[in-house]
């Protein structure tokens, strides 16, 4: 067996980029611009946390749309019932961390496997119109505040008491960086084996041509409930450590914003990639946490009305990158750097007109090699 | 009685919003195979713009023709954004159904973020005429008069929209490019411009939408775009992609289910059961009441 650079160097990268990761908490380097504090202060460590919380979920969505074209609209859901349920586990039923933790897993795999079998039965558009139902379901759910579970608009503080001590005190914020970045590589490694894995070409092929694969005699609709059970397992995760780095859950996390947030993510990187997801779901996180404080400024306070107004609003900023980037950028910032047709979205066409080839003219074009 | 006959004439002026918004939505994607994200949006622009107008043209005549004349522009915004979208944006991306999805979320985010950047995240109100906030007896319930004019001006539009689709040239052809688009321009037609009509006729019946919120609900935030937006959706969904009626008649059940059971059973419930409508609709019927096929 010969071991070629290229792959040698598709090894060692994540290891080396994951311990240069892990050690930057030892590190009291002041980095000017791009953050307030040295490294291993705690708010810039919390801001990092939340990058690698985001984009380990940013790349449990790109499994269900880079690499199997299901364009869902609800991932915020999944994410939410972690953030929610460990929460209400630990504050309002005050369970032990294992047995919430454990509550949270359950329910993150029994909810995904009875809404994807209900909604998988549509394809295309009708599927991430019914998905964003769903999700709207659970934001209302959230917003009526059953029995005060949920806190409703207000959110749910998390009551540290039932927390081993590592994970409470400012002082401690390494330890759930170190956590986000445990939960990064995991979702990491989980999503190259799954799509290398035999079930994971499936996905691909289903992406590139659903038909095909019905008649090669495999059911499509068994492979697509896998990865969506699967990506919102993932997710759900996620929102456990998400809830533990910002010790509290807030509706914003069920909100539509945060699904489309994810696709934005997930779009600027480069979708079905190995690092497209996680690249933009850092760079997104990183944005909409400091372009605030850029706003707050006073460069950008002393500029006019009519510039400062647009400037001053990071959901506008991203928007309108987000739009560059699709016009122009098809492939996501890692497609930059890759070459060739039949990248990134361009590969995606055709997956989301259910039975596209009823319109005649929105038939799957021809994909060469 | 008097409480069942208040809930209904409501729910049909919920539903009479949701179909302003779904029937543009519907056409759109019925010959486009657009998912209009950006939907909400047009309707959060018609709104504000007509707030904004209405505030510009204050102290001529009565509140009500400077409401009318302000909601009349504000309309005209509302398609004009459109419209500019569709030309600028969404036609370079012709065929690349994804990409204009992901251009018109990416608007969605940014028109919203622009509208609360602008006029602030807080609530305004509308200067309407004292008579739409007034009270009629109808069989005994007193019913808030907006809800006949919301009513009122979503039949004018499904009437409207039909006599447009079914006795002009342009709607021949926006019904025949739904049916079969490459057939249309193998026949020498450029579909393109029904485009963007299509695209600036769904925008005034979104701001249309916009501005009717504003007075069924006492005000407009920048959020209300996208709250609308979801339950136009289902409505889609349920009335059939691409089919006007079927919207019409998705959108009255889905403003009374909404109503009945926000009521008879607890609030926030008719949210939840309009859901599950729609996963028993999808169960039953994947394609939706009435196919997937156009009809006008």
């Amino acid at each position: 067996m010969t071991v070629t650079p290229r792959a040698l160097l598709g090894a060692l990268l994540p290891l080396v980029l994951g311990l240069l990761l892990a050690a930057v908490p030892l590190l009291s380097l002041d980095v000017p611009w791009l953050f307030n504090g040295p490294l291993d202060s705690p708010g810039t460590l919390q801001v990092l946390a939340a990058c690698l919380v985001l984009g380990g979920v940013a790349m449990s969505y790109d499994l269900l749309f880079g690499y199997t074209g299901l364009l869902s609209f609800g991932h915020a859901l999944p994410f939410a019932l972690g953030v929610y349920v460990s929460a209400i586990a630990l504050t309002r039923w005050e369970w032990g961390m294992w047995a919430a933790l454990g509550l949270t897993l359950a329910v993150g795999l029994v909810v995904p496997l009875g809404l994807g079998a209900v909604g998988l039965r549509v394809g295309g558009i009708a599927f991430a119109m019914v998905t964003l139902a769903f999700a709207q379901a659970g934001a209302v759910l959230v917003q009526k505040n059953p029995r005060a579970l949920t806190g409703g608009d207000e959110g749910l503080g998390l009551s540290f008491e039932r927390l081993p001590d590592f994970f409470v005190g400012v002082l401690n914020t390494k330890n759930l960086y170190w956590l986000a970045l445990a939960y990064a590589a995991f979702v990491f490694v989980v999503v190259r084996w799954a799509v290398g894995s035999s079930p994971g070409h499936v996905w691909q092929a289903i992406r590139e041509n659903e038909q095909r694969v019905e008649v090669l005699g495999l059911h499509p609709y068994r492979f697509k409930l896998m990865v969506f059970v699967l990506s919102s397992f993932l997710a759900t995760a996620g929102g456990v450590v998400y809830l533990l780095v910002f010790g509290g859950a807030t509706p914003a996390v069920i909100s539509p914003n945060f699904t489309l947030a994810l696709l934005v993510m997930v779009v600027i990187g480069g979708t079905g990639t190995r690092f497209g997801a996680l690249l933009g779901g850092v760079l997104y996180t990183y944005l909409d946490q400091r372009l605030p404080s850029l706003a707050g400024s006073s460069e950008v306070q002393g500029l006019p009305g009519i510039l400062r107004t647009p400037l001053s609003e990071p959901l506008f900023l991203l928007g309108t990158l987000f739009i560059l980037l699709v016009l122009f950028v098809p492939g996501g910032l890692t497609g930059l750097a890759a070459r060739g047709p039949g990248r990134g979205l361009r590969r995606l066409e055709g997956s989301l007109r259910p039975g596209g080839t009823s319109g005649g003219v929105t038939a799957q074009p021809e994909e060469v090699g | 009685m008097s409480t069942l006959v208040l809930l209904t004439i409501t729910g049909l002026g919920l539903g009479a919003m949701y179909f302003l918004i779904a029937s543009g939505l519907s056409l759109i994607y019925g010959l486009m195979g657009v998912l209009n994200f950006a939907h909400g949006a047009f309707l959060t622009v018609g709104a504000y713009a007509t707030w904004w107008l209405q505030g510009v043209l204050d102290g001529i005549e009565s509140t009500a023709v400077s409401f009318v004349l302000a909601a009349a522009l504000g309309l005209l915004v509302g398609a004009a954004v459109a419209a500019l979208v569709e030309l600028v944006l969404i036609r370079p991306l012709y065929q690349r159904h994804i990409e204009q999805v992901l251009v018109t979320v990416g608007l969605a985010l940014a028109i919203t973020a622009l509208v609360q950047g602008i006029w602030g995240a807080d609530a305004r109100v509308y200067a309407v005429p004292d008579w739409t906030i007034d009270t009629t007896e109808v069989l005994g319930a007193a019913i808030p008069n907006d809800r006949f004019v919301e009513i009122a001006t979503a039949a004018v539009v499904l009437i409207g929209l039909q006599l447009f689709l079914r006795r002009t040239r342009y709607g021949l052809i926006v019904r025949a490019g739904v049916e079969n688009r490459a057939m249309v321009t193998a026949l020498g037609i450029d579909v393109r411009r029904a485009f963007t009509l299509v695209f600036a006729i769904g925008g005034l019946a979104a701001a249309l939408a916009g501005v009717l919120s504003g007075i069924y609900f006492g005000s407009i935030d920048p959020e209300r775009g996208t709250s609308l937006l979801i339950f136009a959706f289902i409505v889609v969904v349920i009335g059939g992609l691409g089919s006007i009626g079927g919207s019409a008649v998705a959108a009255v059940v889905v403003g009374l289910l909404q109503q009945y059971a926000n009521y008879y059973a607890s609030s926030g419930l008719g949210d939840l059961s309009v859901v599950l409508l729609l996963a028993v609709v999808l169960l039953l019927r994947p394609a939706g009441l009435s196919g997937s096929t156009a009809t006008a």
